[in-house]
């Protein structure tokens, strides 16, 4: 509507480039953004836009290029310069301190020096009035990831600017609390502010967005406006070429099938005072089915992850049973031995260790499931089976890689995932649990992931997944259960399950509330 | 009645340094840095303090040079640290064995001397007072700036924006430079504020505790006063509990000692740390204060990327 206003153009980037080591992430970039218009910056992870919005808000310093500002060339060398501009952004994670209130995470951006007092009834105003209601004294580390959000809106808000950047703001969000974050955004338009919104999610840029600007492998592939786009053209111009669909056969017999994973009355208490207590938990998966795990983050998932997987033992006996025999007491190396695998949400320092090759990594998980093929006589290694059975799985989930057998940091994080998942999966286990199983990762390998999942099910093992990512989870899933404040929901089979039921679930409504005001509604 | 006032003269006495060198190694890590060298910068500053009273005859030039040294000696363990990244840990430990031998090589045609004592400020009329009088108002310099230094820094860290950023750097470097703070630049004028009251702390046992020059002589202080900070979970009041609890047990089983109670003193002596961790660990029994209060980016290099 608005962005047709053109040649007045509020920011202006010509030639940006940004250099680390070998890789190029950001390769001459071109951006205009007009006053009054929101503007997506589309391209899958790795394509080099956190890297370009970083050197808009001064965290990083171009190698070449030029910035224009209404017009005027400027450089923007911290973010203190980009905050005098009228720059302001909404980061996906790591900008709020824990320890402290909302209202001072929020004194801490303004500079005018106001009391504290002062400064928490504006936010709690200004908060209000967007319909974001926000309590300016509460604990950060007390406040779900939905909330925090909105300490990051009204913080940059309050700094009254020019164009707002949001980086990937609804990968933690609810569908309901997204609808509201979108009435936001077209109001802060209609008062003629800017917005640069960095999202993969298509359907919400043909949504709000009024002109698109596609990033790959660093380079501006194209602009366009989304609107006159459908989802799978804006994906071809991200990937670059057509992304195979992921193919979900019918799950048969499932009803009959043996319980492969049974969690009866899983409880936990909180390990420290910002994390989630289990609750009562109870689900079971069968031999053949995928079950899926949604939530909004930071609601116990990683937590149920850490119980089931091992690293953290059950007090009650028969509170994890694999295959039939309890599991409660054993530590991660006795659950691998029952058939069960795992793979954890953080690649780096959890699912592998960083400075060690892969094939090292992949004795690491299996010694023990593997003792009489990677071990030999008197505990010594053998590096040439490993070697073997790390370059098969290296082959059969395609991971591209620079030398035969690198260190894991040396890989891409999409690389890494499809190593890890790959690692699992090269075990045939009986039992899988993987946490956020694309996390981060491109369109192509997580069509490869999500498809080897279905099909380790169907092979007659039991995999459970849990993922913030519903589009995923509505792929892969034969049910999906949600995950709200250390409660699980009962499981919906997925021909019952709407975005819009998960989505209540996932703000918290109970069971029976949520079917209740569907059916008004 | 004399005896117990002067036993309480002893205590405030005996707890002053450690205030002022936990108040200050407080300050540095609430933004983040964890700096083992205190007892290194407070020989320095006794050393320092000693040297400079002596040489001039002014206890006074003595107190400013025990500040400075304090504050030059921590700015090595800056740029180590902070400009060049070095593992905090290990800069920290080999300040104080830096510190302990240059002290030792300094100091050693003092050893001996007699020194110069910094004079009680007396207030006329108010001393007279029984009891509160001599403990109020008839104290050394040192002990009145302990005590507004401690109200200071409550002041500054809680009720003050400048304290709310260097709070919230502690918490988490990477937001507070996402924010635009200068992350840098508020650690080295932390550690240069510890390290000035650490020289501080070293200068009263020169110039006041024992107005003469011994090496060693901060015997194990700094690191009484480092542990006092982690007791203490990070509150400026509770190390004010602790180092005077510390004082009143330390002093407390001197005298049981003298009177020759039938308890083994190597028992005695190691009441002082005992209660002290006792009491301590009592009062911060709250687990969620503490995780509020605990600096969680304590110890770790900030590199910004550029």
């Amino acid at each position: 509507m608005s962005a047709d206003q053109d040649g007045a153009n509020l920011l202006e980037v010509r030639g940006l480039t940004k250099i680390f080591g070998t890789l190029t992430a950001c390769d001459h970039v071109d951006l205009n953004i007009a006053k009054g218009e929101i503007h997506a910056l589309l391209g899958e992870n790795g394509a080099g836009k956190s890297t370009l919005v970083k050197m808009l808000f001064g965290s990083l310093e171009p190698n070449s290029g030029e910035i224009f500002w209404n017009g005027q060339a400027v450089r923007i060398t911290s973010p203190g310069t980009a905050k005098k501009l009228g720059i302001g952004m909404v980061f996906q994670h790591f900008s709020l301190f824990e320890a402290l209130t909302a209202a001072e995470n929020i004194a801490l951006s303004l500079d005018d020096g106001s009391p504290i007092s002062t400064i928490a009834a504006k936010a709690r105003a200004l908060s209000y009035s967007y319909g974001l209601p926000l309590d300016p004294l509460s604990l950060v580390g007390d406040l779900s990831v939905g909330e925090r959000q909105r300490i990051e809106i009204i913080r940059c808000l309050l700094q009254t600017p020019q164009l707002i950047i949001l980086d990937e703001p609804t990968s933690v969000l609810t569908p309901q609390e997204a609808d509201k974050l979108f009435e936001t955004l077209e109001r802060l338009r209609s008062e003629g502010k800017s917005i640069l919104y960095i999202s993969h999610r298509l359907e919400e840029v043909k949504r709000i967005c009024d002109r698109a600007t596609v990033l790959r492998h660093g380079k501006v592939v194209g602009h366009c406006n989304p609107r006159q786009e459908t989802a799978s053209s804006l994906a071809r111009m991200m990937v670059g070429n057509e992304v195979q669909a992921v193919v979900r056969a019918p799950a048969e017999g499932i009803e009959t099938a043996p319980v492969l994973l049974q969690i009866r009355e899983l409880t936990r208490k909180p390990a420290t005072p910002f994390s989630i207590p289990l609750r009562n938990i109870n689900l079971e998966v069968r031999a053949g089915e995928v079950i899926g795990i949604a939530g909004v983050a930071g609601n116990g998932q990683g937590e149920f992850f850490e119980s089931v997987s091992g690293e953290v033992l059950q007090e009650d006996t028969g509170s994890v049973r694999i295959r039939g025999k309890d599991a409660g007491g054993l530590a991660i190396t006795g659950r691998r031995l029952m058939g069960a695998a795992f793979v954890p949400e953080e690649r780096l320092g959890h699912g592998a260790a960083p400075r060690m090759r892969l094939s090292e990594n992949l004795l690491l998980s299996r010694h023990a499931t593997d003792g009489k093929m990677f071990v030999g006589a008197g505990g010594m290694v053998k590096s040439d089976a490993i070697y073997t059975a790390a370059q098969r799985i290296i082959k059969a989930m395609d991971v591209r890689k620079s030398a035969p057998d690198p260190e894991a940091a040396a890989l891409s994080g999409g690389n890494l995932q499809k190593f890890i998942v790959g690692r699992e999966l090269d075990r045939r286990p009986s039992v899988l649990v993987v946490n956020q199983p694309t996390w981060g990762v491109d369109a192509g390998a997580a069509a490869h992931i999500r498809q080897a999942l279905i099909e380790l099910a169907r092979s007659g093992s039991a995999v459970l997944v849990i993922s913030q990512d519903l589009d995923e989870l509505f792929e892969i899933s034969d049910a999906i259960t949600v995950m709200h404040n250390g409660e699980l929901s009962k499981p919906l089979p997925i021909a019952e399950a709407t975005f819009e039921k998960i989505g209540l679930l996932m703000g918290g409504a109970e069971p029976g509330h949520a079917e209740h005001t569907l059916e008004t509604a | 009645m004399d005896i117990t006032v002067n036993i309480l003269l002893t205590i405030a006495t005996a707890a002053t340094p450690l205030l002022i060198a936990a108040i200050g190694e407080l300050v540095v890590e609430r933004s983040g840095v964890l700096n083992l060298g205190v007892e290194g910068m407070m020989i320095m500053g006794a050393v320092g303090g000693f040297g400079a009273g002596y040489l001039t005859g002014s206890p006074w030039i003595g107190l400013l040079a025990a500040i400075t040294m304090g504050a030059v000696f921590s700015l090595l363990f800056a740029v180590m640290t902070l400009s060049l990244a070095t593992n905090q840990v290990a800069t920290g430990l080999s300040l104080t064995l830096l510190g302990l031998g240059l002290s030792g090589m300094m100091g050693a045609n003092f050893v001996g001397q007699p020194g110069e004592r910094l004079p009680n400020l007396d207030v006329p009329g108010l001393t007279a007072i029984p009891v509160v009088g001599r403990l109020l108002f008839g104290q050394d310099p040192i002990f009145y700036i302990s005590i507004a230094l401690t109200a200071a820094v409550m002041w500054f860290l809680f009720k003050t924006r400048t304290g709310l950023t260097l709070r919230s750097i502690g918490d988490s470097h990477a937001s507070a430079h996402a924010l635009g703070i200068h992350v840098i630049r508020y650690r080295y004028l932390s550690v240069i504020f510890g390290g000035a009251c650490a020289g501080l702390a070293g200068g009263h046992l020169s110039l006041v505790y024992t107005p003469q020059w011994v090496e060693n002589m901060t015997a194990g202080r700094g690191w009484i006063a480092l542990a006092l900070v982690v007791f203490a979970s990070w509150r400026p009041w509770r190390v004010l509990a602790g180092a005077y609890i510390f004082g009143a047990v330390w002093i407390g089983q001197l005298h049981a000692q003298a009177f020759g109670i039938p308890v083994p003193s190597q028992l005695l002596s190691s009441l002082p740390y005992l209660a002290t961790v006792v009491v301590l660990v009592l009062i911060s029994r709250n687990k969620r204060l503490t995780m509020m209060n605990t600096p969680a980016s304590l110890g770790q290099p900030f590199v910004p990327d550029r």
